[in-house]
C-alpha cells in the first residue's frame, strides 16, 4: 500500500491509503492576503507565527508556506518562513513556489523531509524542479497539466500526471514521493469538475498507485456557503480515494466532514477521534454518566 | 427536478407590452439568463423600429449592468453571471451584424490572453464571459501567449483593450515585456491595458505599465466601462 513520508526533525506523517485523511493548512499564503504580503515583505512574521499556531491546533497535520509576492526577494523570505515555522511547530512542512530559486532556498533550511509543492508537466519545470527533489530527499506534489493547458478531460490530466510519476522516477524519486494534484477547477464554471475529480482520484490510486492532494476550496469559487460545498466534496473525493489536501483547517464545516469521511473509510477504528471530538454535544447537561465515562476514557491522539 | 424558468415566462406577451415595460422585462429576463426571451425582445423592439444601437445600450447594456452590479454585491453567483451572459449574447448575435451595417460600434473591443508559460484560463475565460456580456467584443487569444501572439491580434483585430493574465508569479512580469515591446512599437497608448490573476497587485500593474489591475471579473467590466468612457471623453476633447 503506497505511503509517503515527510518529516520535520522530530514528527513523521504518513500520507496514504490506509491512513486518515492528510491535512495540509494552506493559510501562510500571501496570494490574496494583502496585509499578509504587506507584512511578509517587511519581514514582518508575526502573522505567519499565528497562523502556523492556530492552524496545528485546529487539526493540520501540516502546514503549507507560500511566499508569493510581486516584487519580493521570494527566496529570501520563503527560507525565513520556513525557519521560523519549524521553529515554533513539530508539523512537516509542503514548501510551496513556482520560482525554482524559492523551492531550493526553502529546502536548504528545512530541517526533515519536506513536501515540494509542486512541479507540472512541461518539460522545463520537469528538469528544474526534480533534480532539487532528489537532492533533497523530498516528496513532490505533481500537478496535472502541462504546457497544453488543464484539460477538461479527466483522462488526459491522467496522462500528464503519469509522465511526471515516470520522469520522476528517471530522477531516482519513487513512486510513493510523487503526490499528484489532479486539479479541482471551479464548479461554478464547469459543471463536471467534481466528477472529473473523482473519476481522476480513483484512476490514479488504481492504476498509478499514487498519494493524491489538491487545493479543495477552488471546488466553490464565485458560489455562496463556500465552505459547505467544500466540505461536501471533501467528502466525496475521499470516498474517491483522495489521501490529502491543502486547505483552511480553521473551517470547522471542513473539518467535520474530513472527521466523518475518516470514520466512513474505516480509517477511525472504533470511531474514537470522532467520539473524542463530538462527545460533550452528544451529552445531556448534568447527566451522572458523563464524569465516568470521561475519567476512564482512554486519551487519544491522532 | 429542474426548474422550469420557462412555463411562467410563457405567461407574460412580450409582444403586449409597450416599449418601456419590455425594455423592464427584458432587464429582468437577463437578470434571470434567459436566452430566449431575450432574443424575442431584441427582435420586438427591432420590429417597432428602435434601432440596434438603442437597443443594445437601453435593454443590454443597462440589464448587464444591473447583474454586474449584483454580483460585485455578492447577490448573484457566478453560475447565474454565466447565464446571463449567454442571455446576453443571444441578444447580441441579433445586434452585431446590423450594428456593423450602420457603423455603430459596441462599446468597445478587447483581445484578452494568458501569459507565456501560463496554461491557467478560467479566471480569464470568465473575465471574457463578463465583458461580453457588457457589451465588448471580445477576442480570447486562450493560454500561453508570447508577445508576438498579442502583436498579432492587435494587428488583426485593432481592440481598444488589452487584456493580460497569469496566475504564477514566475509568469507575471511577461506582462512587462509585452507592454514593454508595446512602447517600443510607439503603440503603448493606442490600448487601455488591464492586467489580473491571483498573485497580481495594484502595486505590480503599475510596475509593469499598465492602466489597471482587475480583482475579479467584475471589477474588470467596471474598470474596462470607465476608462473606455474616459477615453472617449478624452478623444471628443482634444
Amino acid at each position: 500500500m503506497t505511503v509517503t513520508i515527510v518529516s520535520s526533525d522530530s514528527k513523521e506523517v504518513h500520507i496514504g491509503f490506509d491512513q486518515p485523511f492528510c491535512i495540509i493548512g494552506e493559510r501562510i499564503n500571501p496570494t490574496g492576503r494583502q496585509i499578509l504580503a504587506q507584512e511578509m515583505r517587511d519581514g514582518d512574521y508575526s502573522r505567519v507565527e499565528r497562523d502556523a499556531l492556530a492552524q496545528v491546533s485546529a487539526g493540520a497535520h501540516m502546514l503549507d508556506v507560500n511566499a508569493g509576492i510581486p516584487l519580493a526577494d521570494e527566496p529570501l523570505i520563503l527560507a525565513d518562513c520556513v525557519k521560523l515555522v519549524q521553529s515554533l511547530t513539530d508539523v512537516p512542512l509542503s514548501i510551496d513556489s513556482s520560482v525554482v530559486a524559492a523551492l531550493e532556498a526553502g529546502l536548504s533550511v528545512y530541517q526533515g523531509k519536506a513536501l515540494v509543492n509542486s512541479v507540472t508537466g512541461e518539460d522545463d519545470r520537469l528538469e528544474s524542479v526534480l533534480p532539487l527533489v532528489k537532492q533533497y530527499g523530498a516528496a513532490v506534489v505533481a500537478i496535472s497539466n502541462d504546457e497544453t493547458g488543464i484539460s477538461e478531460d479527466p483522462n488526459v490530466r491522467y496522462e500528464v500526471a503519469k509522465k511526471i510519476v515516470e520522469r520522476a522516477e528517471d530522477h531516482g524519486i519513487a513512486r510513493v514521493d510523487v503526490v499528484v494534484d489532479p486539479l479541482v477547477m471551479p464548479i461554478g464554471a464547469i459543471n463536471t469538475a467534481g466528477l472529473q475529480v473523482v473519476h481522476l482520484v480513483k484512476r490514479l490510486r488504481e492504476e498509478l498507485q499514487v498519494n493524491t492532494t489538491c487545493g479543495a476550496s477552488n471546488v466553490s469559487f464565485g458560489l455562496p456557503n463556500r465552505n459547505g460545498l467544500n466540505a461536501a466534496f471533501l467528502a466525496m473525493a475521499i470516498g474517491a480515494g483522495m489521501t490529502s489536501a491543502i486547505t483552511n483547517p480553521m473551517h470547522v464545516e471542513m473539518m467535520q466532514a474530513i472527521m466523518g469521511a475518516n470514520v466512513m473509510m474505516g480509517h477511525d477504528p472504533d470511531c474514537r477521534h470522532w467520539i473524542d471530538r463530538y462527545r460533550s454535544e452528544g451529552v445531556i447537561a448534568g447527566s451522572a454518566r458523563e464524569g465516568r465515562r470521561s475519567g476512564r476514557r482512554r486519551q487519544t491522539q491522532l | 427536478m429542474t426548474d422550469n424558468h420557462s412555463e411562467q415566462a410563457d405567461e407574460i406577451d412580450l409582444n403586449a407590452l409597450p416599449d418601456d415595460e419590455l425594455v423592464e422585462q427584458m432587464h429582468d429576463d437577463l437578470y434571470d439568463g434567459l436566452k430566449e426571451e431575450i432574443e424575442e425582445g431584441t427582435n420586438i423592439l427591432l420590429q417597432r423600429g428602435w434601432d440596434a444601437g438603442k437597443v443594445l445600450e437601453d435593454a443590454l447594456v443597462e440589464g448587464m449592468r444591473i447583474v454586474g452590479i449584483d454580483f460585485r454585491d455578492g447577490i448573484l453567483f457566478v453560475p447565474e453571471v454565466l447565464m446571463s451572459a449567454n442571455a446576453m449574447k443571444g441578444g447580441m448575435a441579433i445586434l452585431r451584424p446590423l450594428l456593423a451595417e450602420t457603423g455603430a460600434s459596441t462599446i468597445g473591443k478587447m483581445v484578452i490572453g494568458t501569459v507565456k508559460g501560463d496554461i491557467h484560463d478560467i479566471g480569464k475565460n470568465l473575465v471574457a464571459m463578463m465583458m461580453e456580456g457588457a457589451g465588448f467584443e471580445v477576442i480570447n487569444i486562450g493560454i500561453n501567449n508570447g508577445v508576438e501572439n498579442y502583436l498579432e491580434a492587435i494587428e488583426e483585430h485593432k481592440p481598444d483593450i488589452l487584456g493580460m493574465s497569469a496566475l504564477l508569479t514566475t509568469t507575471m512580469p511577461y506582462m512587462k515585456v509585452v507592454i514593454d515591446t508595446l512602447v517600443e512599437q510607439g503603440i503603448r497608448d493606442d490600448f487601455i491595458v488591464l492586467v489580473g490573476g491571483a498573485p497580481l497587485n495594484e502595486e505590480f500593474s503599475q510596475a509593469v505599465g499598465a492602466d489597471a489591475y482587475c480583482r475579479d471579473a467584475a471589477v474588470a467590466v467596471e474598470t474596462a466601462k470607465q476608462m473606455m468612457h474616459e477615453k472617449r471623453v478624452h478623444t471628443a476633447s482634444s
